[in-house]
């Protein structure tokens, strides 16, 4: 016994100290095919990913095209001191936090309640027409999408003739006046994607065991109480990690979008961060060093929501990212 | 006694009123949506099959074309940019999808497999990216950097990975059985040939949904192709659309008549719409969002 029991002692006090460079051997001839597959994965990680993440240092810098990052003059938080003195910072966070937020007070619940109602509809065919046509707008470009608002919402336009007959409003082109911009985002934006952000919701519904169902019928629960006891608890793990995932694009509003729909006309509630950063970047006043600092800013800010709202929903209720 | 059981029986089947009101409300709030969803697009089908002239001198939605004319189409079809940007459209969705999904099943295999030393490294590394980027101006000189800038290549190489779609497959391959892979590696199967001919056939409603994520994406973007693409022998269609949709709005140059853009985007749009339903089985199967965790 004791004989038998002492190698093995020898090799607890042992492998700590072989281990490393041993493990790695041994790793790597097991899984070196492994490695070598996804070398690939990694090269495209590194380059386009990665290396875009190390270029932040020219936010550091004036960077100058001709020079390159080494011979680039450092200049330490000039850009962001600048752009927290910028005129224009009050405006764009104010435009980007008011979107951000009417996206996810608007958008996001719509597709949950979407995929609710089709839930509950009693005709398999019926709701198999509702999914079918409420995924087309998702297949519709961006650029399309907004070349059909600015013709539903021009001065003969569709949607103002409409608005003007029940609302009374000012026959006028909407593009053009700041104040319906929001709502004509987040309006398209639902008509867009109500669809198909529900089919998440509607694959985690047909994750739920029916025999709850049953068994809160014979309980005498009625069609609410089951929808607000059984359905909604089952969808909150689902809800939570696509809303901490919305809120980690949060400050990326659709800037590709509405970078088709303003105008300096409409810059006062449309300009956001993004925006800007595109425009610093590429075609007024351009400073790509500057630019970079702005978008540097926006990343740390989208990184830290993710970060706060995955560690309060994981204190809520243990659903999260990480 | 009959009469009493069978009375009872009546009464289970009985739907109750306030659920027979929620069952018409929730009908009617369908069926609204559906017109809501559909009359932009039947306004955009009627216009484009409308006369020029009577549309300029028309106001408010279209539900049938006015004075039918095929006048737009015509012309539509004889706009050489929209063929050039098709046909670059076409070859970047076909080869970019491809190497999209080629990339992304290796990856999913290589991070759903158990037991190397570096998985938590990998998985790190990649859903890290999700959650932070350098944001426009590094990536823009990154892509002009590796030589990509006024290349084609610029719109699929520094876009091949999607970690949000990564997650989805690898989520699905990680629910595959262990015992395949180890049988198939008994019978000496080396990663390739498990991959492609084991666990994606197992995973397949994910991999058609990727699939088509990845083609739509493609098909639909246009700002990459605004920052890289300089000569018009490379233009997408999006970026021929941006001119004739939105530019021709403020800018006299481009200039076009309502109802041939409206032309214009049906032709644009109808073969993304035609692919979709051949998938849609797939849809609510193929996204697991349980899924997304790190």
């Amino acid at each position: 016994m004791s004989t038998l029991s002492k190698p093995g002692k020898g090799q607890v006090i042992n492998r700590p100290r072989v281990s490393l460079g041993k493990r790695i051997h041994r790793d790597l001839q097991m899984n070196w095919r492994l490695y070598l597959l996804f070398l690939p994965v990694l090269a495209y990680f590194i380059i386009f990913k990665y290396a875009p993440m190390a270029g932040l240092v020219i936010s550091f810098q004036d960077y100058k095209a001709a020079k390159g990052i080494p011979g680039s003059k450092w200049v330490g938080m000039k850009h962001f001191i600048s752009f927290f003195n910028d005129p224009f910072l009050p405006r764009l966070l104010r435009n980007t936090i008011t979107i951000a937020l009417s996206t996810l007070i608007f958008s996001f619940p719509s597709a949950i309640v979407l995929a609710l109602l089709i839930n509950e509809l009693r005709s398999r065919k019926m709701s198999r027409v509702v999914q079918t046509i409420s995924y087309i707008p998702h297949f519709i470009s961006v650029v399309v999408v907004c070349g059909i608002i600015r013709d539903l919402v021009s001065r003969t336009g569709g949607v103002t003739m409409l608005l003007h007959s029940i609302l009374g409003i000012q026959v006028t082109n909407m593009l053009y006046e700041p104040n319906y911009f929001v709502p004509i985002y987040i309006v398209s934006d639902i008509w867009s994607n109500i669809g198909w952000n529900s089919i998440v919701y509607l694959s985690a519904l047909t994750a739920i065991d029916q025999e709850l169902y049953e068994a809160a019928r014979v309980d005498g629960a009625n069609k609410w109480h089951q929808i607000i006891h059984i359905t909604i608890p089952c969808l909150v793990p689902t809800i939570v990690i696509m809303f901490i995932l919305k809120v980690g694009k949060m400050f990326d509003v659709g800037y590709e979008k509405i970078m088709l729909l303003y105008t300096p006309l409409t810059y006062e509630r449309a300009d956001v961060i993004n925006t800007y950063v595109y425009r610093r970047g590429f075609a007024e006043n351009v400073n790509f060093s500057y630019s970079t600092a702005v978008g540097f800013f926006n990343s740390v800010v989208c990184f830290a929501l993710v970060f706060i709202t995955n560690k309060i929903t994981h204190r809520m209720g243990g659903n999260s990212l990480w | 006694m009959t009469a009493i059981s069978k009375h009872k029986e009546k009464q289970a089947i009985k739907i109750p009123l306030g659920e027979r009101v929620f069952y018409m409300v929730d009908d009617a709030l369908m069926i609204l949506l559906c017109v809501l969803i559909l009359i932009p697009l039947i306004h955009v089908v009627a216009g484009s099959f409308s006369d020029g002239a009577s549309y300029m001198s028309h106001s408010g939605l279209l539900l049938w074309p006015l004075n039918p004319t095929l006048a737009a189409y015509r012309s539509v079809i004889n706009n050489q940019n929209i063929w050039t940007g098709y046909r670059n459209t076409l070859f970047v969705v076909i080869v970019g999808t491809s190497l999209d999904m080629l990339f992304s099943l290796v990856a999913a295999y290589v991070l759903s497999r158990k037991k190397y030393m570096l998985k938590n490294f990998f998985n790190l590394l990649v859903v890290f990216s999700m959650y932070f980027s350098g944001g426009m101006i590094p990536f823009f000189l990154v892509v002009k950097g590796v030589g990509l800038y006024k290349s084609i290549w610029a719109l699929i190489l520094p876009s091949l990975v999607n970690v949000f779609n990564l997650v989805i497959v690898r989520t699905a391959m990680t629910g595959v059985p262990d015992s395949l892979e180890e049988s198939a590696q008994l019978d000496g199967a080396g990663h390739l040939t498990i991959l492609f001919r084991i666990i994606t056939p197992l995973v397949l409603p994910s991999v058609a949904v990727v699939a088509l994520y990845y083609a739509v994406s493609h098909w639909n973007s246009w700002f990459n192709a605004m920052l890289f693409i300089k000569d018009r022998k490379y233009y997408p269609l999006q970026l021929i659309l941006r001119e004739i949709l939105i530019l021709s709005d403020t800018d006299e140059g481009f200039m076009m008549s309502e109802t041939i853009q409206f032309a214009t985007i049906v032709v644009a749009t109808i073969p993304i719409l035609c692919v979709y339903p051949f998938i849609q089985r797939y849809f609510v199967k193929g996204i697991m969002v349980g899924a997304v965790k790190g």
